[in-house]
């Protein structure tokens, strides 16, 4: 690998056979990829869309069907009539209160967000600037914590919310949806806030700013695209969390969508319909908030695990 | 120990949210595991490892396990081959590129829930749309179907299925980074040597990607390992055993049987399952050596 680079940069060396007489620096750009390739690598591209898109294509259709349509013996692809009414006539459906599970599922989702906020961000700040004794202890800590996952220790939460009375309650999901998701949001302000300058620091503190000016004045505005992408990562995961939420929360009213869809499964006359407009109106709002953050995701998630 | 003091304010609420909500249910879980609890909830005391002893000797435990790893080892190597592809085609221009990097970050963005819901609808008998499809490209014979969800072996290999498509776009999108971060004068320098586009790929490309493969695949052993709703949503309504993993078995002495003693016992192994993955992987591929 090294010898290719060097000859890379020396292109007089003999390693390659003197017959060989094409052109020696051939820039590698796009422009010079054959039309050929180009056309393969859209196709492609355009099967690969297909193919991702599918499941919700299908839901998308299907929540516009009526019932008798979408349980017909002989399927149809595409919806014959339009049924917009499913999206009004769907949250008065018998199975699962949907509207408090909407409510349910945007409470836990923002408290969880806004504690994951107010704990990560000094700690991200404070471990990125100063050093002091338990630094790394506590950086371990956080790394593990994205290793385990709520799903392995509901039994333990199980127990523990019920000692202290918080079993079903939207509190018990805020907690563990902050806590599983403390990992990242660390992570990705640690990494922004790595990035600044120590100069910038002292040279407001040399002006008279306290530490806490200094973390508001000067290093917020430019971490700012760390903290919206540790906001709307937290907001996600928590919005589709399913494994805890199925065992802490039993009361239908505090389910979020996530578990409450699940009801819908291997009734006698599923309402694939109405099953398929809630995962709509839940999936597509998601969806804008990720695409926002999409270059920035990778650099979170790897952050922690490469450190 | 005073600059520590001086940190407390900064690091001790999440430190406090670790302590309560990770470690101490740890605690929990492994004291819980040694203990005869009621299914109302009450600990009738202390039995040791009789709780291990129950799991471990219960008949379905080692097809169980054999599952286990058949749905890691499986869903983690398709999704790495796959994404080695899909990342290479998304890392070199072509009109179009955005779009279809927006459209592979879909499914990481929606419900697991809800994705698997569509795949299970889409594959019931008669009315599923999968299966008419399968139907009417003639690889099924009769529109009742093959009755994918009804039969164990079936629905988990579907289930595998959408855990690879629902595992794809992290891994693709890490990929994706790590091929970025090849530097472009080694393809060049390769090319000049007169390797071809496969060769460049195999010898110069691949190998920088060691660092980035690996901790995609570390995060998704511990993902695959811990996902519970595809199973749970595919192959949950299935009597008997014939298609559990052993997360889906916890939530079964969860919440079918109330006993979270047993539950417990088997959570205790599955985190240790999960260590020992974590620590044989890293020693042997050493992920965290990287970058």
């Amino acid at each position: 690998m090294t010898a290719l680079a060097e000859s890379g940069t020396a292109p007089r060396q003999t390693t390659r056979p003197p017959s060989d007489d094409r052109p020696r620096v051939r820039k590698y750009t796009a422009d010079q990829v054959p039309i050929g390739s180009v056309l393969l690598r859209m196709f492609t591209g355009l099967v690969v869309v297909v193919v991702f898109l599918l499941p919700y294509l299908i839901m998308f259709f299907g929540s516009v069907k009526t019932k008798a349509e979408i349980r017909s013996v002989d399927p149809t692809y595409f919806p014959t009539e339009w049924h917009w009414e499913n999206y009004v006539t769907m949250w008065s459906t018998p199975e699962t209160p949907l509207a408090q599970n909407v409510i349910s599922t945007l409470v836990i989702s923002l408290c969880a967000t806004l504690l994951v906020l107010a704990v990560a961000l000094p700690a991200a700040y404070y471990t990125a600037r100063f050093r002091f004794r338990g630094r790394l202890v506590f950086l371990f800590l956080v790394i593990v914590t994205q290793m385990i996952q709520p799903a392995v220790l509901t039994s333990g939460l199980f127990r523990e919310f019920i000692a202290i009375g918080i079993i079903d309650t939207w509190g018990a999901m805020i907690l563990v949806n902050a806590a599983f998701n403390l990992s990242f949001a660390v992570w990705i302000m640690h990494s922004f806030f790595a990035a600044i300058p120590k100069e910038v620091d002292e040279a407001a503190q040399i002006d008279g700013a306290g530490t806490l000016a200094v973390l508001t004045k000067i290093n917020l505005p430019l971490v700012w695209p760390g903290i919206v992408t540790a906001v709307i990562f937290t907001f996600v995961a928590s919005w589709n969390e399913f494994a805890a939420s199925l065992v802490l929360l039993s009361t239908p009213g505090n389910q979020p969508l996530s578990v409450a869809l699940t009801k819908f499964v291997g009734q006698y006359e599923t309402s694939w319909h109405y099953v398929f407009g809630v995962s709509i109106v839940a999936i597509v709002p998601v969806i804008i908030l990720f695409m926002a953050i999409e270059k920035r995701l990778v650099g979170g998630l790897m952050a922690g695990s490469v450190k | 120990m005073k600059d520590l003091l001086k940190a407390l304010p900064w690091i001790g609420p999440a430190v406090a949210l670790i302590a309560t909500v990770v470690l101490f249910p740890v605690g929990v879980m492994f004291w819980n595991s040694t203990r005869d609890i009621s299914q109302s909830g009450l600990d009738d005391g202390g039995v040791g490892l009789a709780n291990f002893a129950t799991v471990v000797g219960f008949q379905y435990f080692w097809p169980i396990l054999g599952r286990t790893v058949v749905w890691v080892v499986g869903v983690v190597g398709v999704t790495l081959l796959g994404s080695l592809a899909l990342a290479a085609l998304l890392d070199k221009s072509f009109p179009g590129r955005r779009l279809v990097r927006m459209a592979v970050i879909v499914p990481w963005a929606s419900s697991v829930v809800m994705t698997t819901m569509v795949v299970h609808y889409g594959l019931e008998p008669y009315f599923g749309i999968i299966n008419s499809f399968l139907v009417d490209v003639g690889l099924i014979a009769s529109p009742e179907g093959y009755g994918w969800t009804r039969h164990p072996v079936t629905a988990f290999a579907w289930a595998m299925v959408v855990a690879v498509f629902v595992s794809l776009p992290f891994t693709t999108y890490t990929i994706l980074a790590g091929l970025q971060s090849v530097p472009g004068e080694t393809v060049e320098a390769a090319r000049i040597d007169g390797a071809g586009g496969v060769r460049t790929y195999f010898s110069v490309v691949l190998p920088q990607l060691r660092g980035a493969v690996s901790v995609a695949v570390l995060i998704n052993i511990i993902n695959v390992f811990n996902s519970l709703p595809i199973l749970r949503v595919m192959t949950g309504s299935i009597p008997g055993y014939d298609a559990d993993t052993i997360m889906t078995m916890i939530f079964k002495y969860l919440q079918n049987q109330r006993q979270i003693d047993l539950a417990s016992a088997l959570s205790v192994i599955a985190f240790f399952v999960v260590i020992v993955i974590v620590a044989v992987y890293v020693r042997v591929v050493r992920p965290l050596k990287e970058v």
